[in-house]
Formats: C-alpha cells, sequence, structure tokens
C-alpha cells in the first residue's frame, strides 16, 4: 500500500506540473496581464481592457495548446521509437522523422506554386508529413536490421536525415523568396499562428496515438524482450511493428507539419520519465510521456519567452539546450542505459 | 510410450540465400516426448539455436511443413540478454503470463498463482522486486526459465540454459528441468555444452553430426563411439568419464584404501603423473584422514604429495 501512495504522488507531481506550466504559460508574454483578467478572458467573461481578452483567447491560449498538444505527440513518438529500435537513442528528429516530414510538407508547397491544384490545406499537409516521416522511419528499419548497435544507428539515421535535409534545400534554392523565409523561419520551430482547425487535427493525431499505443500495450511490454520472445508470448510481429510505425510517423509528422522540426523533445521526454516514475511498463509509461511531454514544451515556451519581453526565441534553440546534456549522459553512460 | 507432443519429419533448416541457401540439418525428424529431458549437444556454430528457434516456430523451416503443434504451445529460453530499464523481475516474468491475459494485461488470481510458483521453484522470492539490470548472468538465466515456466506449455525448448552458471546452480537448473519433465509430464530439450550434465541426467541425448541428428540414450551413444567421433575428444576419457592423466613419472603406486578417500588419493595421485593399481613399487594406505607411506604417517595429501617428489 505504501507502494502505491508513493506512485500516486508522483502521478499527481505530474498532472499538477502540467497544470501550473499551463497557468504560468498562459500568464506571460509581452503584454503585461494581471491573472485575474486571464482567468475572466478564459471563462468568456469581459476584460477592463478588451485587447487583453484577444491576447488571452487568440494568442496565448493557442500557443499554450499548441505546446502541450505537440510535447504529448513528441513524448509519445520518442517512446514509441525507442521501443521499437530498443534504443535510447532513438527518437523523430534523430532519425530523420523530422526531415521527412519536412521534405513532404516542401513538396506540397512546391507542388502549389507550380501551379499543380492541390491546395496546401492543413489536412493534406499533415497527411503528407506523416507519410514522408512513415518513410524515412521504414527506411531507417530496415537498415537497422542489418546494424545492431546504438552508435551505428543513430549514424544511419544522422545520414538519413542529411539526406533528406539536402533534398529540401534543392527545393528550396528553387523557390521563391518569400517562401525561402517563410521555411527558414518554419526549420526554427515555432508554437504560434496556428489556427483552431490545425490544433484540432493535432488532438486528433494524438488521440490516435494514444488509441494505437493502448491497444497495442501487450506488445509494446513485451517487445522489450525482442522479437523472438515477443512472438513466442503470442505477439504477431509484424502487427505489432506496423502499429509502432503508425503512431510514431502520424505523430511525428503532424507536429513537424504545424511547428516545424522540433528537435530533442521525443528523445528527451521518455528518458526523463523512465527516471521519474521508474517504470518499464507501458500501461505507466504511456500516460506519463503524454503528460511530462506536454509539459516539457510548456517549460521550454516559457523559456524561450522569458528571454526577452519583446521577441521570442526560436523553440529548438531552447529545446536544444535541454535535450542535447539527456543525449550526453545517456552516451557517457554508455551500456547502463538501456530502452 | 510416452506420448508424442511436438514431431516432425523430413524437416530442413537454415538461411534462405537466394544463389545458395545455408542448410545446417537435413531431412531430419526430432521428436520431443512428454516427460521426456532432451539434451542436445554438437560443436559451436552448427546450427544448435537455429533448429530450437524452428522448432518454436520463430523461424521459417527451409522444408515446407508445419509443426504439429501450436507455436504458442512451446516456451523458449534464448541466449539473447534481455535489457530494460526498471523492468523487475516480477514483472518479466509476468510477461510469460501473456498468452493468457486480455489486451489490457491484467493478472487474474491464477495468473498471479503461477507467477509466484515460478519464483519459489527458481528460488527467486528475494530478487523478485530487484530490476533485472541489477542481476548477474546467472541470476537473469534463472528468472528467464521461470518466464518460460510461467508460460506453461508442454513444450519447453532451451538454448544453453546453463552457460553462465556456477556448478551449483548449474546442478539446480537440470534438476529442476528433470522435475519437471517427470513431476509436470513436460516436454523439455535442452542445448548444453555441459558433457557430464548430459551424461547424467538427459533421457535422449541428441548429437548434431553433419546436418543430421544422432539421437539415443546417453550410455548407448557413449558404448557405441558416436561421442567420441564427433567431439573428437582431447585428453578426456569417456569411458570412464575422466580426464586423461598422461603417467610421467616411473614409479607405480600400489594404493590400499576404500571408500571417496580411495578416490580422491587416487586422483591426486594421477593429476601428479602417478600410475595408480594394485601392485606397485611403493605402498600407500589411504585411512580416514591420514596417509601412510613407508612407515611414516601424514595428515594432508599435500605432504603426501611433497614426500613422493
Amino acid at each position: 500500500m505504501v507502494k502505491k501512495a508513493f506512485l500516486g504522488y508522483k502521478w499527481t507531481f505530474l498532472v499538477l506540473l502540467l497544470v501550473a506550466l499551463f497557468v504560468i504559460n498562459l500568464s506571460i508574454g509581452s503584454v503585461a496581464i494581471p491573472p485575474k483578467e486571464i482567468l475572466r478572458a478564459l471563462f468568456g467573461m469581459t476584460t477592463d481592457n478588451h485587447i487583453w481578452k484577444n491576447i488571452v483567447l487568440d494568442f496565448r491560449l493557442t500557443k499554450a495548446l499548441t505546446a502541450l498538444l505537440t510535447g504529448a505527440a513528441l513524448g509519445l513518438g520518442g517512446l514509441q521509437m525507442q521501443t521499437l529500435f530498443r534504443n535510447p537513442l532513438a527518437g523523430p528528429d534523430v532519425l530523420g522523422l523530422s526531415a521527412g516530414a519536412s521534405l513532404a510538407v516542401s513538396l506540397v508547397f512546391m507542388a502549389g506554386t507550380a501551379g499543380l491544384q492541390i491546395l496546401p490545406s492543413s489536412w493534406s499537409i499533415a497527411l503528407a508529413a506523416s507519410l514522408g516521416s512513415g518513410l524515412v522511419l521504414m527506411l531507417v528499419l530496415a537498415v537497422a536490421s542489418r546494424v545492431k548497435d546504438n552508435t551505428s544507428l543513430l549514424i544511419v539515421g544522422l545520414m538519413l536525415g542529411a539526406a533528406t535535409a539536402s533534398l529540401v534545400s534543392i527545393l528550396q534554392f528553387a523557390s521563391r523568396a518569400e517562401e525561402q523565409q517563410y521555411f527558414l523561419i518554419w526549420t526554427f520551430g515555432s508554437l504560434g499562428g496556428l489556427d483552431m482547425g490545425e490544433i484540432t487535427i493535432m488532438l486528433l493525431a494524438l488521440l490516435i496515438g494514444i488509441t494505437l499505443s493502448v491497444l497495442n500495450i501487450k506488445a509494446l511490454n513485451a517487445w522489450q524482450l525482442g522479437d523472438s520472445y515477443a512472438r513466442s508470448l503470442g505477439v504477431n510481429p509484424t502487427r505489432a511493428r506496423l502499429m509502432m510505425i503508425i503512431t510514431a510517423s502520424l505523430l511525428a509528422g503532424v507536429v513537424t507539419a504545424f511547428c516545424g522540426p522540433i528537435a530533442f523533445v521525443g528523445l528527451a521526454v521518455p528518458h526523463l520519465m523512465k527516471l521519474w516514475i521508474k517504470a518499464a511498463d507501458h500501461r505507466q509509461l504511456v500516460p506519463s510521456v503524454v503528460l511530462g511531454g506536454a509539459s516539457l514544451m510548456l517549460l521550454c515556451d516559457i523559456l524561450a519567452q522569458l528571454a526577452g519581453n519583446s521577441f521570442i526565441l526560436p523553440i529548438n534553440a531552447i529545446t536544444a539546450l535541454i535535450g542535447a546534456p539527456v543525449v550526453i549522459w545517456i552516451i557517457v553512460s554508455g551500456r547502463k542505459i538501456y530502452v | 510410450m510416452s506420448e508424442v507432443v511436438l514431431a516432425f519429419d523430413q524437416l530442413t533448416i537454415g538461411y534462405p540465400h537466394s544463389k545458395s541457401p545455408k542448410i545446417l540439418f537435413e531431412h531430419i525428424s526430432p521428436v520431443l516426448k512428454a516427460g521426456e529431458l532432451v539434451c542436445f549437444m554438437g560443436p559451436n556454430g552448427i546450427g544448435k539455436s537455429t533448429l530450437l528457434k524452428t522448432m518454436a516456430g520463430l523461424m521459417p523451416a527451409l522444408s515446407k511443413q508445419q509443426p504439429v503443434l501450436d507455436p504458442q504451445k512451446i516456451a523458449i529460453v534464448l541466449t539473447d540478454r534481455v535489457h530494460a530499464m526498471h523492468l523487475t523481475v516480477r514483472s518479466l516474468i509476468a510477461y510469460g503470463r501473456y498468452p493468457y491475459v486480455n489486451w489490457k494485461a491484467d493478472l487474474s488470481s491464477k495468473d498471479n498463482e503461477a507467477i509466484d510458483h515460478a519464483l519459489t521453484l527458481m528460488h527467486l522470492e528475494a530478487l523478485a522486486d530487484k530490476e533485472i539490470n541489477n542481476l548477474s548472468d546467472g541470476q537473469l538465466q534463472m528468472v528467464m526459465i521461470a518466464r518460460a515456466l510461467v508460460q506453461d506449455t508442454p513444450v519447453i525448448l532451451l538454448d544453453e540454459p546453463t552457460a553462465h552458471l556456477d556448478l551449483n546452480n548449474r546442478l539446480e537448473v537440470t534438476n529442476i528441468l528433470r522435475k519437471l519433465a517427470r513431476e509436470k509430464n513436460k516436454a523439455i530439450l535442452v542445448s548444453t555444452h555441459e558433457l557430464d550434465l548430459a551424461l547424467q541426467t538427459a533421457d535422449i541425448l541428441w548429437l548434431a553430426d553433419d546436418k543430421k541428428l544422432l539421437t539415443g540414450i546417453p550410455e548407448d551413444l557413449v558404448l557405441d563411439g558416436s561421442l567420441d567421433r564427433i567431439f573428437q575428444f582431447k585428453g578426456f576419457d569417456l569411458k570412464t568419464g575422466k580426464v586423461f592423466h598422461e603417467v610421467y613419472r616411473k614409479q607405480k603406486i600400489k594404493l590400499l584404501g576404500e571408500g571417496h578417500i580411495y578416490l580422491w588419493t587416487k586422483n591426486a595421485l594421477e593429476r601428479c603423473g602417478y600410475e595408480v593399481g594394485l601392485e606397485g613399487d611403493i605402498e600407500l594406505k589411504a585411512f580416514d584422514h591420514t596417509w601412510e607411506i613407508e612407515n611414516t604417517q601424514v595428515s594432508k595429501l599435500q605432504d603426501l604429495l611433497k614426500k613422493l617428489n
């Protein structure tokens, strides 16, 4: 019973942290708004200054929701990939999924400017990005079956990412100046400027991702023992692998489509959560990375805004500051860290 | 006759390379019967693990045929080391119940009983809440065997289960497997390099011999020279079950005594290159903890050997 209460306290902390960070995220920004007015705006009441209501609802709330969904999606995507590869260094950005999504997104944009009649709607961008992620993931997976050790897989992922990114650069080179600028900003990663339609798509993708993870829970756990053991425990490896690929590429793809290639969050969140809840069971890991990922992204966004009142740092600059030490820690601690 | 639980006919296994498939075993017909412990021996790289995996349905056979048994009726213990952060012994063993639990992996009281039983049987109660990354190789091996036990299958295949264990645990594991075969009527196949254990515990021995399987009871395979031929022992006398000692000293010793004192004294003398027999140049009497040689008594074998030198 003591153990249960202890676990309970860990979960309560995760939920409270998320709520606290969400509130802090809403309350900071270049315009100072009193907390009471923020609450009034959130509950649809009139505020002293009616611009405050617009700022809170149209700008801050959408951005906070985006951060929350992005972090949750990337955390879950990262967990799926680390379990799939049984490799602590796997993550959407590390293994080139973000690059694959970028390529797909830029192709959709280019097709638009080339006069093709595919209107780059939110849905088509999200779908294209997910397919792009999925293709790169399957490519990495094919190579991973030949190379067994962590470092080789990491290098293969980086190379595939680099090759994909260079295709993106070639496309950019052939595009118009205003598109280039849009693209450059997009690669910095941004949580702002999403409309409610895009947020809905992200929420939908996250819900699908969570559902697939829950349906695949036995396979995810058994996967930790290796393909052979998983199979002898009644797991259909082809189906399980496919579900992990779909989940990871959908989540990484949609986030990359709307917010740009956000680095390190997908890699770092599963490790931070395993440190915190000390569990190997995906029935605990899945909810914890969703909660923890959302919190980490909200925190990153807060830090990005704290840097200065008048401007916001690119979100990738902050996530790398948090994520890079995690990667170094994994490599330095060497064989002791496993998925 | 005991019941056949797993049988293959004209099985060919190996790796399908498009140009020239690598064939490890060809047209073999292995059979496992309920209540029998089979030890599978053969030199490294001959394809023991591949045969086990193919029999368990984890790898396709080169010959087109279906195993008689549903693959989920077979539990397997492989040589792959399992790594997972924060995975406890108990949770790992619980994975063995996955063929029986619902999609949420909820454990019933029956599942928990099976897990407790396996923990007790493998003497793992004290380790139940430990993380597997903190276990020794030997302890982890016991956990993996416990995991196979809770799967509650009529067939258990184990790939070198005693490889990382010390002598005590090796005997323990072998005894448990024998007990399971006898009492729970399971068919158990163990690939192993431990010739002594295999000879003393196996009901049936399988020997890998040039893409074929030689099968029989251990004693027959010893006496017809199959074991000698396959392993080409260097300095091991299979008929006596002992390491062959070269006689490099001139003196022959006449040893008198009985029981295990006699045996160990003989062992020490032979190890040091003396020929020991009923006739000899030097007479040596072995009593309980004293040895008499040329009318002097010593209380340690070490002193005796010094005297002989």
